[in-house]
C-alpha cells in the first residue's frame, strides 16, 4: 500500500492545527516580546468555551451546520475578553523587564488557568462530535478520511491570509510593524503603543482560541490538553524564528510532515523527532529559519 | 534579579542555618523534616539554574540534568543492582557534568530566548527518550528506587540517614557555590550579563565562562536530582517535562540570584507554600502558586533573599 499520500494528508492536518496555536506566540512574540507560556492553556479555554456553546445551543444530536459558527464565535468571545483582561491586569507590568521575568509571568497564568479551567469545567472530558461526524468522510486514493480535519486546514489557511492581511493591508497593521521596529519611536510618533499592545495581545489570545475551539470536535476536551500543546509550538516557533509568521507557516508544515513521517514508518519516535529537529535547525540557523538577527549589546 | 552582589565568605549566618538544621530532626515530625529534605535536594538543581541566571542565562530545561541524576540512580538500582550511594551520587554527577559539557558547547551560542527555547528541546526530548523507550527506561512507570546502603551499611533508620546525606551534600553544594561565585570566572558571568563585547575587549572569554558554569551547573543539578531518587523512592519522566525545569526556575526567581543559600531559602519556601496549598486546597493548588508567583514578581522582584539583605540595621554577620 502507497503510504505517501497518508503521509501528506496526515502532515498537512497536523500542520494546520499546530499553526492556529503558534501563529499566535509568535506574534504575541513579535509584538511584546514575550513568549507566552499560558498559550496552551488559552488554546484550552477556547476549546471548553467551543464546546459549552455546542452543547448549550445546538442540541442534543449537535448535527447542525450552526454549529461550526458557534465555534467561532466561541473563539471571539474568548479573545475579546480574556486578552485585553490578561494584558492589561497581568503584562502590563512587566514589559521591557527582564525576558526571564516575563517567562515567568506567564508561567504564572498557567499554573493559574490551568485551575481555572478545573474549578469552571471540572475535569470529566467533554464530547462534542457532531461537526465531526456533519461533515462525514471521504475517499481519497482508496483511503477512507474523515473531512473535519481539511476543515481545520482551511481555517488555518484563511487564519493566516487574515493575519497577512491585517499587518501589511489595514491602518492597525502598519502601527504594529512601527511598534515592533521600535517600540519607543512608534511612541514618540504619536501610536498609542499601549493600545496596539493589547489589540496584539487580544488578536493571539483569538488565534489560540480558534485552534482549541475548532480542535474541539476532534478530540475529548479535558484537563491538561494545553500541556503538550504549548512545547509542540515553541518547537514551531523555535524551528520558524520567533516573530515571524512565515516562519511559523513552513515551521509548522516542516513539523507537520516530519511528526507524520515518523508515525507511519518508526512510531516511537513521534515526538523525539519534533524536538531533534528544533535541535538541529537552531544550530544551523541559531534565530530560526526566518527569525531576525538580534544585536548584541555594547 | 540582582545587582552585583557577592559574598566571597559564606557568612556565618548560613553556617548556623545548616547547624539549626542539623538538630531539627530531634525536634520536628518526619514529614517535616522529609520536605526540608527535598527542599534543600531541589535547591540545589535550583542553584545550578541560579549560577546561570546570574549570567543572565534562562535555563528552561535544567530538568534535563535533574531527570539525568536521577535515572542515574535507578538504572544503577533496577539494572545493575547496585544501590550504593556512594557509587550513584559521584556517578550521576560525573554523568550529568559530562552531559553538560557535551551540550554546553552547542548551548554557549545562544542568548536570550533562544538559550531558553534551545534548553527546553534539549529537555523535552530527554523526556520523549524516557517515555517510548519502554525496555530500556520502564516507560511512563518510571522506575523504583528501593535499597539504600551508605558504604555498605543499610541503616536502620534510612529517613535519617537520608536526611544528613542530603544535608551534607547541599552545604557541600553551597560550599562550591559560593566558591565558583567568588572565582574570577564567577564575576566574568556577572559581567557576560552586561556587556559580552567589553568582556571579549579585555581578553577573556565569555562563552568559556558560559560552558564552564554550565557544567557545573549540570554537575549540581545531577546531584539534586540523585538525592530526589534516593528521597522520593521513584524516578518518571515527568522529572524531564518542562513543566519540572519551570518550576526551577519559578523558584530560582522567588529565593532570588542574590546569595547561594538564596536557592535553598526559595526552595523551602516553596515546598511549604506546596504542601499548604495542596492540604488546604487541594482543587486550587497550582492557582496559590501561580498567584504567590505574581505577588512576588510584582512586589518583590529581587526575591524573598533580599527580605534578609534589605534589614536596615544589619547584624554584624549579616554584613558583606
Amino acid at each position: 500500500m502507497n503510504i505517501l499520500p497518508i503521509i501528506l494528508l496526515d502532515g498537512i492536518t497536523f500542520a494546520s492545527w499546530l499553526f492556529l496555536v503558534s501563529a499566535g506566540i509568535t506574534f504575541i512574540f513579535g509584538v511584546l516580546r514575550i513568549l507566552n507560556v499560558a498559550h496552551g492553556s488559552l488554546y484550552a479555554i477556547g476549546a471548553y468555551v467551543g464546546a459549552t456553546f455546542i452543547i448549550r445551543f445546538a442540541g442534543q444530536e449537535q448535527h447542525s451546520w450552526l454549529t461550526l459558527p458557534l465555534l467561532l464565535l466561541a473563539a471571539i468571545v474568548v479573545g475579546l475578553t480574556l486578552g485585553p483582561l490578561i494584558e492589561r491586569l497581568f503584562l502590563r507590568r512587566v514589559y521591557g523587564k527582564d525576558e526571564v521575568i516575563g517567562l515567568l509571568t506567564t508561567f504564572a497564568l498557567f499554573l493559574i488557568l490551568e485551575d481555572v479551567v478545573r474549578l469552571i469545567w471540572g475535569i470529566e472530558p467533554y464530547l462534542v462530535e457532531g461537526p465531526f461526524r456533519l461533515l462525514g468522510r471521504v475517499r481519497i486514493a482508496g483511503i477512507a478520511f474523515a473531512v473535519y480535519p481539511f476543515l481545520l486546514t482551511i481555517i488555518a489557511i484563511l487564519a493566516g491570509l487574515l493575519l497577512w492581511f491585517i499587518i501589511h493591508h489595514t491602518w492597525f497593521g502598519r502601527q504594529v510593524t512601527c511598534v515592533i521596529t521600535d517600540r519607543e519611536m512608534a511612541g514618540a510618533l504619536g501610536i498609542n503603543v499601549p493600545r496596539i499592545d493589547l489589540m496584539a495581545f487580544a488578536l493571539g489570545t483569538f488565534l489560540a482560541a480558534l485552534g482549541g475551539a475548532f480542535t474541539a470536535p476532534m478530540m475529548s476536551v479535558e484537563p491538561g490538553m494545553g500541556l503538550s500543546v504549548i512545547v509542540l509550538a515553541f518547537a514551531v516557533v523555535g524551528i520558524g524564528g520567533l516573530g515571524s509568521i512565515g516562519g511559523a507557516a513552513l515551521g509548522c508544515t516542516i513539523v507537520g510532515l516530519a511528526r507524520a513521517t515518523a508515525i507511519q514508518l518508526f512510531p516511537e519516535i513521534e515526538l523525539f523527532v519534533i524536538y531533534a529537529l528544533m535541535v538541529a535547525v537552531l544550530l544551523w540557523r541559531p534565530q530560526g529559519l526566518f527569525g531576525a538577527i538580534e544585536l548584541r549589546k555594547i | 534579579m540582582s545587582e552585583i552582589t557577592t559574598s566571597p565568605s559564606l557568612p556565618l549566618a548560613v553556617i548556623a542555618a545548616f547547624a539549626v538544621m542539623a538538630v531539627l530532626p530531634l525536634f520536628l515530625s518526619d514529614w517535616i523534616v522529609f520536605l526540608i529534605a527535598l527542599a534543600l535536594a531541589k535547591g540545589a538543581v535550583v542553584l545550578g539554574v541560579v549560577l546561570l541566571l546570574r549570567g543572565g542565562l534562562i535555563s528552561f530545561g535544567h530538568a534535563l540534568y535533574f531527570a539525568t541524576g536521577a535515572y542515574t540512580v535507578g538504572f544503577l538500582a533496577n539494572r545493575f543492582g547496585i544501590g550504593e550511594a556512594l557509587v550513584a551520587l559521584p556517578l550521576a554527577i560525573i554523568i550529568s557534568a559530562v552531559a553538560a559539557a557535551a551540550l554546553g558547547v552547542l548551548l554557549t551560542r545562544f542568548r536570550g530566548i533562544y538559550f531558553a527555547m534551545l534548553s527546553l528541546a534539549l529537555s523535552m526530548i530527554l523526556y520523549t527518550v524516557l517515555i517510548k523507550f519502554y525496555d530500556f527506561s520502564g516507560g511512563t512507570d518510571g522506575l523504583s528506587v528501593r535499597g539504600f546502603t551508605l558504604a555498605g551499611v543499610t541503616s536502620a533508620d534510612p529517613a535519617l540517614v537520608q536526611y544528613y546525606l542530603v544535608l551534607v551534600l547541599t552545604a557541600a553544594v553551597v560550599y562550591v557555590g559560593a566558591r565558583f561565585l567568588a572565582s574570577p570566572l564567577g564575576y566574568l558571568m556577572q559581567a557576560v550579563r552586561y556587556n559580552e563585547i567589553r568582556i571579549e575587549y579585555l581578553g577573556a572569554s565569555a562563552s568559556h565562562a558560559i560552558l564552564a558554569s554550565y557544567v557545573v551547573s549540570g554537575a549540581v543539578s545531577g546531584l539534586g536530582g540523585a538525592l530526589v531518587a534516593y528521597l522520593v523512592g521513584h524516578v518518571s519522566p515527568e522529572l524531564a517535562f518542562w513543566v519540572s525545569s519551570g518550576d526551577f526556575v519559578f523558584v530560582a526567581v522567588l529565593g532570588g540570584t542574590g546569595s547561594v543559600f538564596a536557592p535553598l531559602v526559595g526552595s523551602i519556601a516553596f515546598e511549604f507554600v506546596k504542601n499548604y496549598a495542596l492540604k488546604f486546597s487541594p482543587n486550587t493548588w497550582q492557582l496559590t502558586l501561580g498567584v504567590f508567583l505574581l505577588l512576588v514578581i510584582y512586589f518583590q522582584p529581587q526575591g524573598l533573599w533580599t527580605l534578609f539583605t534589605r534589614l536596615r540595621v544589619k547584624p554584624r554577620w549579616l554584613r558583606r
